[in-house]
């Protein structure tokens, strides 16, 4: 049985150096521990200068993502056992993203993109409160459901090799929440979205390459959503080309 | 737009460059990278088609010409590798198929299997009927 | 050094930040409305709440019967102005919530939905499946990027509150990415940094829960208010502390004991029936759960494993269908958290640090008595949830009390003019004291962590579900020793650039003087009411402590205790009653 396990970090400290190293530290194995308690342990015990962004421990506040042996995951929803057997873990910042410090990334694009997809109930006519909730029946919820989970993890920015190769494009999590609000029965703003998303930088920059959906701790399903609205959006451009007379 | 203000001199960031042979680094994105290149054989085969019926219009001596072309042993291989390709390219089709449409029979899904294992089904039912008219006698 | 300045500063990107940044927008909107927030504002801990957020809206429902409830449930502790204006109000900001997407769980028909929940006699909680305010964070904050009058400070620490001449102006706060140290100065701050339960070790709160807001007003000399009252949420798992929700229980849960039976029918809560009854069993307040499980330990009838003792919470009669719609969160952290399945297996849970019903003194706009600050959600104590909050109420606090201070803020900031003070000094100062005390000092002997496990241990001991002045003294002591022990923290860190280290510093400064208020105010409140349980006293004492605590700094360092009257308006105090 294990005594320890070897963590392999990633260090960045730009007053230092001008490039990531990487650290070794040995941490003692614990079946019931996630990786995130082994990083707490080197930070409490071994080396204080370990920097990384952590807070909810549970999987629903979106900081703790990290590579993992090269695949980004929540490093708080990973339990250390599953590397028990295969050698040192190797632990290093998001991909894709610029590295600020050690472990952490700069996130700032990806608010930049999610502001600009509009994700706010959009409407021509507001009801005032006062009026009482608009209805939604339990069918029209579950149409938008899954694409609302998003806990802007950002794994799926790292997981998409166009996010790396085209740093301008919206991305997986930002285009799902667009369609999360397109969908939702509530809001009208489809149009004033497609401004932004039917660009090559929006929706049409995805290959499909279908990683996004693979990584995502909560099963939002980018990949799906992009293809949906790819899909409704071609269907639309048809419809307005072949049947001008019955276009809204 | 609300966005975030930072000080202006800010963090000096470090910017990891993406390497050029990204797509070997995961097995994901190197099927991808196949996925996307099963395409360029669709492509030749419907260029050789082309020819093919180009000289048929020329007549037969042109078109006995053609079939002696195709079964020197370059083009054996080539239109070899081009249905290894064109398989793949429909394996994969269909398996994209079921994420980029829901279908719903009046409130539960359709389950993605069922999509696609719809598009096999027609898949053989296509090849029956074309095998049927090319056999015939 | 650069200095940045707007008209209201908002401390917190949370429930009730988020909701008070958009009140002060949509109330003035020519000012300019700062939101500073240590993490990015969907990382803030709302995010974690799972169970729902009440507001009467269904017929056979009253704003008078959610008040009583609130009531009683607090044992006669809250403000009921307070109580009366939340019941009022907050029907109305769940439906804006609505509005703005927040995507509530529904009837067949496309109304809201609510469903029971502890303390309640009516159902009245609206939820959004098991992730209420993972849903209510993030519409929230997906809304207020429309309001360009709104700038976010993300990533920003803040150190310390600018006051003179009793007036707050503004804070100075660490920007993190940097290390660089700025001044932001402000003619109203509002303070919605949440609770401190990162003060205990067992707890279902984030890292980032050390009650910052709560310290930095302590600090600038504002009291806070009825600290001894901690709230213990009765079912959080052993090894974790992650919270099952108490929606599990309303949809049908029980707590049973090593022998399988339901044991809170021996504690004066009711009968146990098949189906959930409101406010009996399983579904009454939270205080009188967690108390009935200590007293099943003590007389043996608990399970015990290496994390310690533990109750069964049985949910398998709710059933696989009902499971996946309305607790798949609950399933999904079992499944993750503790190797097992809801469906098919009990639960193993026990009581667990989750909301300070204490915090800063404010009115119900939320201003303290410092000119210029305000405060809102689980920083706050007004008091809406007295000595025991109900479970659902809180969210909805953060909506009805963040708008409540935003707009005062706002209308303060037209009424009351600029402020023309010279920050420079008190910046300088701050940086002089950050390289002082942590980054510049090589001679530090401690480590930050051990500290801070010893205090958390000190306070789950002294000041847990049950306190004797005996355990109280003892912590206390203890505590003083931490406090002298922590001016010689050794940093391993020295850097500027996103020193966490420092941070963690910083912040168990916090928690250190918190949890001497904490210990303080629970030593002088000799009685026994809602989650404050003294072995020693017994027996709730309306005489007396039908009051508020107040701790403020004196000028040695010290917490002072004065009291003051709670506000009765219509429910003079009378007994609690559960189950029958």
């Amino acid at each position: 049985m294990a005594e320890t396990i070897q963590l392999v970090v990633s260090r960045y400290r730009p007053e230092e150096e001008s490039e990531p190293t990487f650290q070794t530290y040995d941490v003692p194995y614990n079946k019931d521990w996630v990786i995130l308690d082994a990083l707490n342990f080197v930070k409490d015990q071994l080396d204080g200068s370990l920097s990384f962004r952590w807070s909810c421990r549970m999987g629903v506040c979106g900081s703790c993502g990290m590579m993992v042996n090269g695949t980004p995951k929540l490093t708080c929803a990973i339990p250390l056992s599953d590397y028990v057997l295969s050698g040192p873990i190797r632990i290093e910042p998001l991909q894709f993203f610029p590295v600020v410090r050690d472990l952490i990334v700069d996130i700032n694009s990806f608010l930049g993109k999610l502001s600009s997809v509009k994700p706010w109930i959009v409407r021509d006519d507001e009801k005032s409160p006062d009026e009482g909730e608009y209805l939604q029946t339990p069918a029209e919820l579950d149409i938008y459901k899954p694409f609302s989970m998003c806990i802007n993890c950002m794994l799926c920015y790292s997981a998409c090799p166009v996010v790396g190769l085209e740093p301008d494009f919206v991305g997986p999590a930002a285009i799902a929440l667009a369609q999360r609000y397109n969908l939702d029965s509530r809001d009208q703003g489809a149009a004033e979205r497609m401004t932004v998303l039917d660009e090559h930088e929006g929706m049409w920059g995805c290959t499909f390459v279908g990683e996004c959906t693979e990584v995502c701790p909560k099963n939002v399903d980018p990949a799906g959503a992009i293809q949906l609205y790819k899909m409704a959006t071609a269907t639309d451009w048809f419809k307005s080309v072949l049947l001008p007379w019955g276009s809204k | 737009m609300s966005d975030v203000t930072g000080s202006p001199s800010g963090p000096r960031l470090y910017h990891r460059p993406m390497s050029f042979w990204w797509w070997l680094e995961k097995r994901a994105y190197f099927n991808f990278i196949i996925r996307e290149l099963t395409c360029v054989f669709v492509g030749i085969f419907a260029v050789l088609t082309l020819f093919q019926i180009r000289a048929l219009a020329i007549g037969p001596d042109a078109y006995a010409a053609f079939i002696d072309r195709l079964r020197t042993p370059g083009f054996i291989l080539l239109n070899t590798i081009g249905l290894g390709a064109m398989l793949l390219h429909a394996v994969t089709w269909f398996k994209a198929v079921p994420t980029t449409m829901t279908v719903r029979l009046g409130e539960t899904r359709v389950p993605g299997q069922v999509i696609a294992g719809l598009h096999y089904v027609g898949w053989i039912a296509v090849s029956a009927v074309v095998a049927w008219i090319l056999l015939l006698r | 050094m650069a200095g940045y300045s707007c008209d209201v500063l908002i401390v917190g990107g949370g429930g009730a930040g988020l909701r008070a940044a958009i009140a002060a927008a949509e109330a003035k909107p020519n000012l300019n409305i700062a939101v500073v927030s240590k993490v990015y504002p969907m990382r803030s801990h709302t995010v974690a709440a799972e169970g729902g957020a009440a507001a009467v809206i269904k017929p056979g429902d009253s704003a008078e019967a959610h008040a009583y409830d609130t009531v009683s449930g607090a044992d006669w502790l809250c403000d009921q102005d307070a109580v009366e204006a939340f019941v009022e109000e907050a029907p109305r900001e769940m439906v804006q919530l609505e509005h703005w997407g927040c995507p509530w769980s529904r009837e067949s028909d496309g109304s809201v939905a609510v469903r029971p929940f502890g303390g309640m006699k009516v159902k009245r909680t609206w939820y959004a499946a098991d992730k209420t305010g993972f849903h209510m964070l993030h519409a929230l904050f997906q809304t207020s990027l429309k309001y360009k009058a709104v700038t976010r400070f993300d990533e920003w620490f803040v150190t310390k509150l600018l006051v003179d001449d009793g007036r707050c102006f503004g804070v100075v706060a660490i920007e993190l990415a940097t290390g660089q140290v700025h001044s932001i100065t402000a003619q109203a701050v509002i303070l919605c940094t949440g609770g401190c339960g990162k003060v205990f070790s067992f707890t279902t709160n984030a890292n980032i829960k050390n009650g910052d807001g709560m310290a930095l007003a302590y600090r600038a000399g504002v009291p806070l208010k009825d600290m001894e009252f901690i709230q213990y949420h009765p079912t959080g798992l052993p090894a974790t502390g992650i919270l099952i929700t108490e929606a599990a229980r309303a949809e049908g849960g029980w707590l049973v004991n090593k022998d399988g039976y339901r044991y809170l029918q021996d504690y004066d809560l009711g009968q146990p029936e098949p189906q959930p009854v409101l406010r009996s069993m399983e579904l009454g307040p939270r205080d009188r759960l967690s108390q009935a499980f200590i007293q099943e330990q003590q007389k043996g009838r608990t399970l015990e494993g290496p994390y310690g003792h533990y109750v069964h919470l049985d949910i398998r009669q709710v059933g696989e269908k009902v499971i996946d719609k309305k607790l798949p969160f609950v399933r999904e952290l079992c499944m993750k958290y503790a190797n097992l399945d809801p469906v098919k297996e009990m639960i193993p849970v026990r009581p667990v640090v989750h909301y300070m019903m204490g915090g800063v003194h404010t009115d119900i706009n939320g201003a303290t008595p410092l000119s210029g600050l305000y405060a809102a959600g689980e920083v706050a104590c007004v008091s809406l949830n007295g000595a025991n909050r109900l479970g659902s109420n809180s969210l909805t606090e953060c909506l009805v009390f963040g708008a409540r201070a935003g707009r005062a803020a706002a209308e303060f900031v037209e009424q009351a003019g600029p402020v023309g003070r010279s920050v420079e000094a008190q910046v300088r100062d701050e940086e002089r004291r950050l390289h002082e005390d942590f980054l510049g000092r090589a001679d530090g002997t401690e480590r930050i962590a051990t500290l801070r496990t010893e205090m958390q241990t000190t306070m789950e001991e002294g000041a847990g579900i049950y306190r004797t002045g005996a355990t109280l003294d003892v912590a206390a002591e203890t505590m003083a020793g931490l406090r002298r022990r922590a001016r010689h923290l050794r940093l391993d860190d020295r850097s500027r650039t996103f020193n966490t280290e420092l941070i963690a510093a910083l912040e168990l400064g916090y928690m250190l003087d918190l949890a001497e208020v904490i210990l303080r105010s629970a030593a002088l409140r000799t009685e026994s009411r809602g989650a404050h349980q003294r072995t020693d006293y017994p027996d709730r004492d309306d005489e007396r402590f039908l009051a508020h605590s107040l701790a403020q700094r004196a000028t040695d360092g010290s917490a002072q205790i004065e009291y003051l009257p709670v506000t009765i308006t219509k429910w003079p105090p009378g007994d609690r009653v559960y189950g029958r």
